[in-house]
């Protein structure tokens, strides 16, 4: 199966040539439609960079970087993309802020305007889905975080994109929420199989979810060492505790600390699994 | 709770009750500060002329205030949502604030004459400047992330105007129409102080020639009240359209 994300050497500089910043360094990854990608890394190496990159947010500087076929030029049209701070409307209400993307994505615009209802209807099925049929009329900031987060995935999946970018979606929200959420997001993946690029600074996050992941040195960041852990889906939440899984996070973990201080960054105790 | 609601009139007749009792108290005489009761007094006798005038200036300040509302929108957008606007037009806006309005009615009144439209003109002039730079914040000011997820999904600047930076903006918007309908206000006075053959301002000039001062201070009254109705009024249509801007309010309301 020919790749659905292609990176081939690709650089990013922020600024000028001269001087500005370096964030990605000659990075290649390449991986199918339908997989699930973690990539973590020290902070600051370029994750979010990445991620940019891909949706076609920020130009690269140099190497090819291919989405579906097609040279990423300007920004993808159809990605879904979620972040730690959940970024909801406030002045929507839960629903409505569901909704957003399809009033914004061109091939969804007139389709929802001429059946708003049934629109409704599929939004509402998959607040269902995470725990949230209560809530759609309420506004934002009824919401705890952990339903922000919740919300903020449903917007980023209700116009079924074939990718799906996260940036630490879940980095704010208590250890017992973010466990609850990778049992939903992992659901809701399987559901449609949208190709995922998950950032994250949970090792277990991205050993849990993801059919592999991806290690990033420190800034300038490039790929170093993948690890996978191999176990049919859905996997239950127990997994994180089995011998074979602790072991591959402490590996990952020990990949990290490698990767940063080969790099001349300070040591740092708290990266790794929490 | 119930004390609160009321106590912006209760301050007010505080305010009221000591003047009149100061003046009484120290014999002040009425040419140099009438009490509340004496040009209360005036309001009265006065009525008929000064419900023309503050007509006037009322409509002469809505009007000049109405093409702020519009204009200071459509500018602040501009400036905001484009980088080059800001950096090129903000320095020109901040110099042109700088000028004092009152300085700017002469030359209004060689270019349109003596009246109402060198008082539109100021009220406007005098009002726009808070409106622009407050929605120019709001929309300059719009989540990066926020962006980027509309972006993602092939937004372009407009959409992303529409949907995120207009609503955003809104609170940025009525913050500062109230502070700008008081100015549009001082800005019609001042120039009907000058050249106007109507308007409260005119006829403020007329009393304080003639020694009238209780009708000086009924007409500064009329001025005060008007300012605080269109204050209220915003504020409500602002409770409207912005609720969700104050947390948790509007679920007692609702
Ligand atoms: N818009 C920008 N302009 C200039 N430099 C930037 C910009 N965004 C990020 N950088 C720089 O690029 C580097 C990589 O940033 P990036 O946000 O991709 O890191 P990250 O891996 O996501 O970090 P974290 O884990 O802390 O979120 C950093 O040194 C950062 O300062
Ligand atoms: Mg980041």
């Amino acid at each position: 199966m020919a790749a659905f994300v292609d990176i081939k050497n690709v650089s990013l500089r922020y600024g000028p040539a001269a001087g500005g910043v370096l964030a990605l360094d000659d990075v290649s990854l390449s991986f199918e439609r339908g997989k699930f990608i973690a990539v973590v890394g020290p902070s600051g190496c370029g994750k979010s960079t990445l991620l940019k990159a891909i949706a076609g947010l920020w130009p690269t500087t140099s190497g090819s970087l291919r989405v579906g076929d097609e040279e990423v030029r300007g920004p993808l049209k159809i990605v879904g993309m979620a972040f730690q701070n959940a970024t909801l409307l406030p002045w929507r209400n839960t629903l409505e802020n569901v909704l957003l993307p399809l009033q914004v994505v061109e091939t969804h615009r007139d389709h929802f305007r001429r059946n708003r209802r049934q629109h409704e209807e599929r939004a509402l099925a998959l607040l269902e889905s995470v725990g949230l049929a209560d809530f759609a009329e309420k506004s934002v900031w009824e919401l705890s975080g952990g339903m922000q987060q919740r919300a903020q995935l449903c917007r980023a999946l209700i116009h079924e994109p074939s990718l799906l970018l996260l940036d630490e979606p879940f980095g704010a929200l208590d250890a017992f929420t973010r466990e609850e959420l990778w049992v939903v997001l992992q659901r809701l993946w399987l559901e449609k199989k949208p190709t995922v690029v998950l950032v994250t600074h949970d090792l277990r996050e991205a050993l849990f979810l993801a059919d592999g992941v991806h290690v990033m040195s420190a800034r300038p960041g490039t790929f170093v060492a993948e690890r996978r852990f191999a176990a049919p889906r859905p996997r239950p939440l127990e997994v994180i505790y089995d011998h074979g899984f602790v072991d591959v996070v402490h590996e990952l973990r020990a990949r990290i600390d490698e990767a940063r201080s080969a790099r001349g960054a300070p040591p740092r105790a708290t990266v790794g699994a929490r | 709770m119930k004390l609160q609601r009321h106590l912006p009139w209760l301050v007010v007749l505080g305010v009221f009750l000591v003047w009149e009792a100061a003046v009484r108290l120290f014999d002040v005489p009425p040419f140099i500060l009438p009490r509340p009761t004496v040009f209360l007094e005036a309001l009265w006798t006065w009525r008929a002329e000064i419900a023309v005038h503050s007509l006037q200036t009322f409509l002469t300040t809505v009007a000049g205030f109405g093409i702020a509302m519009v204009a200071g929108m459509a500018l602040g957008v501009a400036i905001g949502s484009s980088a080059w606007l800001y950096r090129g037009v903000y320095t020109l806006l901040i110099g042109f604030n700088t000028i004092p309005k009152v300085a700017l009615v002469p030359i209004l009144v060689m270019w349109f004459g003596v009246g109402a439209v060198p008082a539109i003109i100021t009220a406007f002039l005098i009002s726009f400047f808070p409106i622009v730079v407050n929605v120019a914040t709001g929309i300059a000011t719009v989540e990066p992330e926020l962006k980027d997820v509309l972006r993602a999904l092939g937004a372009r600047n407009r959409d992303i105007l529409w949907f995120i930076g207009i609503p955003r903006s809104l609170p940025y918007y009525f913050a500062s129409l109230k502070i700008a309908i008081t100015f549009a206000f001082v800005g019609s006075i001042v120039s009907e102080n000058v050249a106007a053959n109507t308007g409260i301002g005119h006829l403020m000039t007329v009393a304080s020639s003639r020694f009238e001062v209780p009708l000086a201070f009924a007409a500064l009254f009329v001025i005060a009240l008007m300012g605080v109705l269109m204050y209220v009024l915003t504020a409500m249509v602002e409770k409207r359209l912005t609720a969700w801007s104050v947390r948790g309010t509007h679920l007692a309301a609702g």
